[in-house]
């Protein structure tokens, strides 16, 4: 499949402006006639058997994955041949089990590709950083994403999402995957990391070349990789001549500067640990976002008995906000087996994947009573959307906040508006609406 | 009625904090811990539960004075 296939540049449906935001001649609001898809479809063969011959990428799971984890979840751990060999756990205590055995259990690879790359993989520190080496990799983050700090970037997304909403309320419709949610996250994280926030739609494309095209495609994937990393050295080279493109009004230090100042016991990181964070930090802080709003968004849309309860009862927003997390929980982790271990009965050897569908145990009956059902004011939420174990989401508050906003901003502006036409969804590691097309008004 | 964080078990998800900043502090990496002595005033018994059933990694516990 690489070998055919051309290279980034030389593929126009990968391009952001194809992705909805320019007149397709498509109808906006029925989606219906002309203008290609919003995501390409990834080409795998047909699921032949969910139990042993699963695939994240098939178009069912992408479309609607609940019923294949409900009916996963009364078996043992699934198995597939596909990826070079991989185990699917669905069940809460499963996926927290192996999240928890950092023994067992390596976050090298985080993301499951049809074959592995390279050995070693790139590092991307911390979220594929195993003990001891990990808390370390982790803490010169941390201070930079507490509630307090992405607290003062609050008023940043409220007047993000006002600006957004402006520029197609009078229209009465909108996509609000693509007009919406998609913009949010992206313009604060390469603000936080000291980049234009003019480059957003090339750091979005990067991410669907990576995180979907790239788990099948080498080529893309490795070349948008790359292309990430390019653009990082060449902020860090300016840094280093005493210059930035950050925002006017961008933290300081901001996220690149963190980096380059970063060491462990007094040594510096190395180049390839600076990069790895920074790659990450965009890739994780941007669809994984995207996402959860979408969805939310959608839901509200669907279910209008929960959107006017959540606009008459305001103080149902922290309950809300967290269980539109678990029922639609976006990110999807992998970990390599570094040692042969038995799990309820599946031998799984060394080498292997595991694909750590937080999403699924999030809706494990077993954990979450009623899991089908989104309630707002659920009173015991443990929902793992952000992980589990010390590889909770480093940016889990910034998202939070951003899905707070997000919904509270389009609730104040649109209180009234439904889904007309199909919502299509992502592939692969992050799910969420990359079409919603909403009528209001 | 008490409140207590276990450190090793917390991962910084500071959904107790959220859910009863009366009751938690957060440190300089995000990680919680109870304020003071853990005591949780009259009124807020129900917040204190709240934290506890919504701590992903049951960092979070209630210790009742009679133990």
């Amino acid at each position: 499949m690489s070998d055919s296939k051309p290279g980034p540049e030389a593929s126009p449906e990968l391009a952001p402006e194809a992705c909805g935001e320019a007149e397709t001649g498509a109808c906006p609001v029925t989606g219906e006639a002309g203008g290609p898809p919003a995501v390409p479809s990834l080409e795998r063969p047909p699921v032949t058997d969910w139990r042993t011959d699963w695939d994240h990428l098939d178009p069912r799971w992408r479309d609607n994955p609940f019923p294949i984890w409900d009916e996963l979840r009364k078996g043992p751990i699934a198995r597939t041949e596909r990826f070079e060999g991989a185990w699917l756990p669905t069940r809460y205590a499963d996926v927290k089990a192996i999240a928890y055995d950092t023994e067992h259990f390596t976050s090298r690879r985080i993301v499951l590709r049809h074959k592995k790359y390279e050995d070693p993989p790139l590092p991307a520190p911390p979220i594929t950083s195993d003990p001891p080496e990990h808390k370390a990799h982790k803490q010169v983050l941390l201070p930079f994403f507490t509630p307090q700090e992405v607290g003062k970037l609050e008023p940043m997304a409220r007047r993000i999402c006002t600006g957004l909403i402006e520029e197609f309320i009078a229209d009465g419709r909108c996509d609000a995957a693509q007009q919406y949610a998609r913009h949010i996250p992206v313009r604060i994280i390469a603000y936080m990391l000291g980049v234009p926030v003019k480059d957003s739609d090339l750091f979005i494309r990067w991410i669907h070349e990576i995180l979907e095209i790239g788990i099948v495609d080498d080529e893309i994937g490795k070349n948008a990789t790359k292309a990430m990393r390019d653009y990082f050295r060449h902020h860090i080279a300016l840094r280093k001549e005493g210059r930035t493109e950050a925002e006017p009004d961008g933290p300081e230090p901001d996220l690149i500067r963190v980096m380059m100042d970063g060491s462990l016991n007094g040594v510096p990181f190395e180049e390839n640990h600076v990069l790895g964070t920074l790659n990450l930090l965009m890739i994780a802080g941007i669809d994984t976002t995207w996402s959860s709003i979408g969805a939310a968004i959608m839901h509200l849309g669907q279910h209008p008995d929960d959107r006017r309860r959540l606009i008459e009862e305001p103080d149902l927003m922290p309950t809300a906000i967290e269980e539109l997390l678990r029922a639609y929980s976006p990110v999807t982790m992998a970990r390599e087996i570094k040692k042969d271990v038995e799990m309820g009965g599946c031998p799984m050897k060394k080498g292997e994947m595991v694909l750590l569908s937080f999403p699924a145990a999030n809706r494990d009956p077993a954990m979450f009573p009623d899991a089908d059902r989104v309630v707002l004011d659920r009173q015991e939420n443990r929902h793992g959307a952000f992980g589990l174990g010390i590889h909770r989401c480093v940016g889990s508050n910034l998202a939070r906040m951003e899905l707070r906003v997000a919904i509270e901003e389009w609730l104040k502006r649109i209180p009234d508006y439904r889904v007309v036409g199909d919502v299509t969804w992502s592939d692969g590691t992050v799910r969420g609406p990359r079409t919603l097309p909403v009528a209001f008004g | 009625m008490k409140v207590r964080v276990d450190p090793e078990r917390c991962e910084g998800h500071s959904r107790c904090h959220a859910l009863a900043p009366e009751l938690f502090t957060l440190d300089d990496f995000g990680n919680a811990a109870a304020i003071g002595d853990g005591a949780v005033p009259p009124g807020l018994e129900e917040k204190a539960r709240l934290a506890v059933a919504n701590c992903p990694e049951y960092a979070v516990e209630i210790v009742e004075d009679a133990e």
